[in-house]
């Protein structure tokens, strides 16, 4: 055997290696990946990632609660007078200063996330010192917007993303 | 022979292995252990044994993460695997087919043993092993079956824990004791899901102890002699290793051809009908792995006679090393064995088809004959052989024939 | 070689016994759009085999595994899935006073059952349970062929045979339906036109119910092609580079 012949032989080789080893490595990754992604969300679980809700059946001055992504929702039908108390507010001394326009779509339904900012308990309704909502745990009282007034509460409790799908149905999520 | 230069390459590694030898030992066991060069093919079922033990492992610790064992939720939880969980029929179908294909590795590796004599002195305690593997894989496999909650899952439990109320006095009792109440219900499930979850990692045990075995004497090798020097022997990497991933692509070929296109194809069914226990199905059949064994059950007319002799069937084995009296291992210079080990296939196939039809008019001699021939072939066949059986020459080394040529 | 033709023999020999006893007559093959390696559904035929179901079929029949919003494999989108969901009334969650209301079924809603249990199931068709219908196909023998031939088997029934309560049809095993002939052909009229004949009606909804049972069918086969065309090359390369290190041994 010539020496030429050897050193081609020789890359030969290492090229077969090189390219069992690569495919090797794909096979590895590629059947990895369906054992990771098994745990992201289930098509069930993205299915009820949006909930319609319908207004129409919430009373002035009612509020409703539902469940979305395992956490509550409130749905506030609020009075005028609730409204006026809100839109008043002047927010440059609010902890988390934000007016009302920028906190609903239309001003007669507040959604908001029933999470307390704080540390995750759910706020009671119509209860605290600005009639909003009241956290039984550690005392943050939100006023009639969901806005944080008072208490360790660090932000306005928050708002889910939503849509009106019509004048009185609301898509969530 | 490659010289190795492992050692000196990464000074973090040499640190780890002066506290914690593992890498030595991996070098020990899987680069450096020394090999008979002249293995074939047949060889490669025992790392295949192992590579599905470590899928049915990975996917069903996966499928765990949804699955519900409860008698109202197991079935429709299947369901959602199949439906809504990322990939889940994927997983599902691999784990499924995983099962089968794990019994037909580990049916041929232990077919390979016996047409190669691997059982004889000194690899008794290595056989014996193996056959533990087998028996905690039956028992794993018969409880995960169960799991789905379909027809097959449900009367295939009652039946075989029935199996149990054979025992005389206590066999009630057992029963019982098995099910957790009066029938195969919700506590029976229950447990079963536990014990599928850990016997696979006493198989992985029990592999350790197989493979710690194997490397105290080496692998048998085809010509079933014994190695005289180094010239007989080959480093196990990369010669087998290469050889082993050869084997592996082959498999896994075959076996997602199966799970892609034709999934359902060696299951039942039945199964895909919710337990139902008021309505027993028209055949009942196990899964096809039981089937030489289902047929051995059912060849004797007697209750405890037929549990007897179908759990006799997997324990003459133990037995097997000194049952074959014949000094020479490998079939190859046996000419008699060799012809009857052939036969002995063909009967544990007959056994196989004889499970799988109904209990009634010849199939039922057929059975018969077939089971009597199972235990002639260890009982009486075997231990007679080795006296009157005049085998071939053996060379005298691995590497002789090929020297020779 | 020798491996995979032994594998092969080995399994196949053992595996095809299993499906040896039947009882009925052995169903008619058809060639269906989803059968072979290539096969893939047949959307349209799916779409008229869900009208054939929801008007005839679903008087009796759940599916119970099955969930409207599935429904986007068929080629449905979400609004054309609501108003399809919206015919069925399902239970609501229990209100304020703990009374559980019926409300519309939605998108992520599962099929809504004919009958709210399987007694009543049973009380309304002469004590036979009609059976879920989403596993259908994978729960008998050759399911889809099976269920063709079932569909168009009805017969009168030959002298002597005394049939009960029940219908001759000679692909049922034991030859005795509990279902009267469920259709005739123009039971409905197909939205795209379509003439509604009786295997028409028959082929649509075995369609509809394949894929009820196998929704994974489609990536399954191909994404199959693709894992085994890999898995070929990679097996070849294997085999080059066994036999080069082994080249110099022996």
């Amino acid at each position: 055997m010539t020496t030429n012949k050897k050193n081609k032989n020789k890359t030969r080789r290492s090229f077969i290696h090189q390219a069992s080893g690569a495919m090797g490595a794909v096979a590895v990754v590629s059947a990895g990946w369906p054992l990771v992604d098994q745990m992201n969300p289930s098509k069930d679980v993205e299915a009820l990632s949006k909930v319609e809700i319908d207004l129409a059946e919430i009373a002035e001055g009612k509020s409703k609660t539902v469940m979305w992504r395992g956490k509550p929702l409130f749905i506030k039908h609020r009075t005028d007078a609730e409204i006026k108390e809100a839109q008043k507010v002047d927010v440059s001394n609010l902890p988390h200063p934000q007016k009302d326009e920028e906190r609903v779509k239309n001003p007669k339904f507040l959604v908001l996330i029933g999470v307390c900012t704080h540390l995750g308990c759910v706020p009671a309704s119509d209860k605290g010192e600005y009639r909003g909502w009241f956290c039984p745990c550690h005392g943050s009282h939100y006023d009639t917007s969901g806005r944080i007034r008072k208490g360790p509460a660090p932000t306005n409790l928050e708002i889910p993303p939503y849509e009106f799908t019509n004048e009185n149905t609301i898509l969530v999520g | 022979m490659k010289k190795n230069n492992t050692n000196n390459s990464n000074s973090v590694l040499e640190w780890i292995d002066y506290r914690l030898p593992i890498i030595s030992l991996l070098k020990h066991s899987a680069v450096d252990y020394p090999t008979p060069k002249n293995l074939n093919y047949w060889w490669n079922f025992g790392s295949l044994a192992g590579f599905f033990l470590l899928v049915q492992i990975i996917t069903g610790i996966m499928l765990s993460m949804h699955y519900t064992a409860h008698v109202d939720h197991a079935f429709s939880s299947i369901e959602h695997i199949m439906r809504n969980v990322n990939h889940g029929w994927l997983i599902r179908y691999v784990h499924m087919n995983g099962a089968s294909f794990f019994f037909i590795v580990v049916y041929i590796h232990i077919f390979r043993g016996l047409y190669y004599g691997s059982y004889k002195a000194p690899r008794e305690l290595l056989w014996w092993l193996g056959i533990i593997i087998l028996l905690l894989m039956m028992a794993t496999a018969f409880m995960g079956y169960v799991l789905p909650w379909g027809q097959m899952s449900f009367w295939g439990a009652t039946v075989i824990t029935n199996l149990f109320s054979a025992i005389p006095i206590i066999g009630e009792g057992v029963v019982q004791w098995l099910w957790g109440g009066y029938s195969v219900d919700n506590p029976t499930l229950s447990r079963f899901y536990t014990l599928h979850f850990l016997l696979p990692f006493l198989i992985v045990g029990v592999v350790v102890l197989h493979i710690v075995a194997l490397h105290t004497h080496g692998s048998n090798n085809p010509l079933g002699i014994d190695r005289k020097g180094p010239q007989d022997s080959i480093p196990f990497h990369p010669y087998y290793t290469v050889k082993d991933f050869f084997g592996l692509g082959v498999a896994l070929t075959i076996f997602f051809f199966v799970v892609f296109f034709a999934p359902d194809y060696l299951g039942h069914p039945d199964n895909y009908v919710p337990a139902d226990p008021l309505k027993t199905p028209a055949h009942i059949v196990p899964e096809w792995y039981f089937l030489p064994f289902y047929a051995i059950l059912r060849a004797i007319p007697d209750k405890l006679g037929g549990v007897i002799a179908m759990f006799s069937a997997i324990f003459v084995l133990f037995l097997l090393p000194w049952l074959d009296t014949s000094k020479v291992r490998s079939a190859t210079f046996r000419p008699i064995y060799k012809l009857l080990f052939w036969v002995f296939l063909v009967d544990a196939i007959i056994l196989g088809w004889i499970g799988s039809k109904p209990a009634e008019g010849s199939y039922i001699l057929v059975g018969r004959i077939a089971t009597s021939y199972y235990f002639i072939h260890f009982l009486i066949i075997l231990p007679l052989l080795g006296y009157f059986e005049k085998t071939k020459p053996l060379p005298s080394s691995i590497s002789k024939p090929v020297l020779a040529e | 070689m020798k491996i995979i033709l032994f594998t092969i023999i080995f399994t196949t020999l053992f595996i095809q016994a299993l499906f040896s006893a039947s009882d009925g007559l052995k169903p008619m093959k058809y060639n269906f759009s989803f059968d072979g390696i290539l096969g893939s559904l047949d959307k349209n035929s799916a779409q008229r085999g869900l009208q054939v179901f929801t008007e005839v079929c679903a008087a009796c029949h759940g599916l119970n595994h099955l969930a409207y919003r599935s429904l986007e494999d068929i080629g449905y989108n979400k609004s054309q899935i609501n108003n399809i969901a919206k015919q069925f009334l399902i239970d609501d969650i229990p209100d304020e006073n703990g009374e559980i209301k019926k409300r519309n079924a939605i998108y992520s809603d599962k099929f809504v059952n004919p009958y709210p249990n399987e007694e009543a199931a049973k009380v309304s068709n002469n004590g036979a349970y009609p059976p879920d219908l989403t596993l259908i196909v994978k729960a008998r023998k050759d399911g889809a062929n099976y269920l063709r031939s079932l569909l168009l088997g009805y017969e009168d029934a030959p002298e002597g045979v005394d049939v009960g309560e029940g219908y001759y049809n000679k692909y049922m095993p034991g030859n005795i339906i509990a279902m009267p002939q469920p259709l005739y052909g123009d039971d409905v009229e197909y939205q795209d036109g379509t003439v509604a004949t009786l295997e028409q009606e028959v082929i649509d909804v075995v369609t509809f119910l394949t894929w009820t049972a196998m929704p994974e069918l489609e990536k399954r086969k191909s994404s199959g092609i693709k894992v085994i065309i890999f898995l070929l090359i990679m097996t070849f390369f294997f085999f080059l580079s066994y036999k080069k290190i082994w080249k110099d041994v022996k």
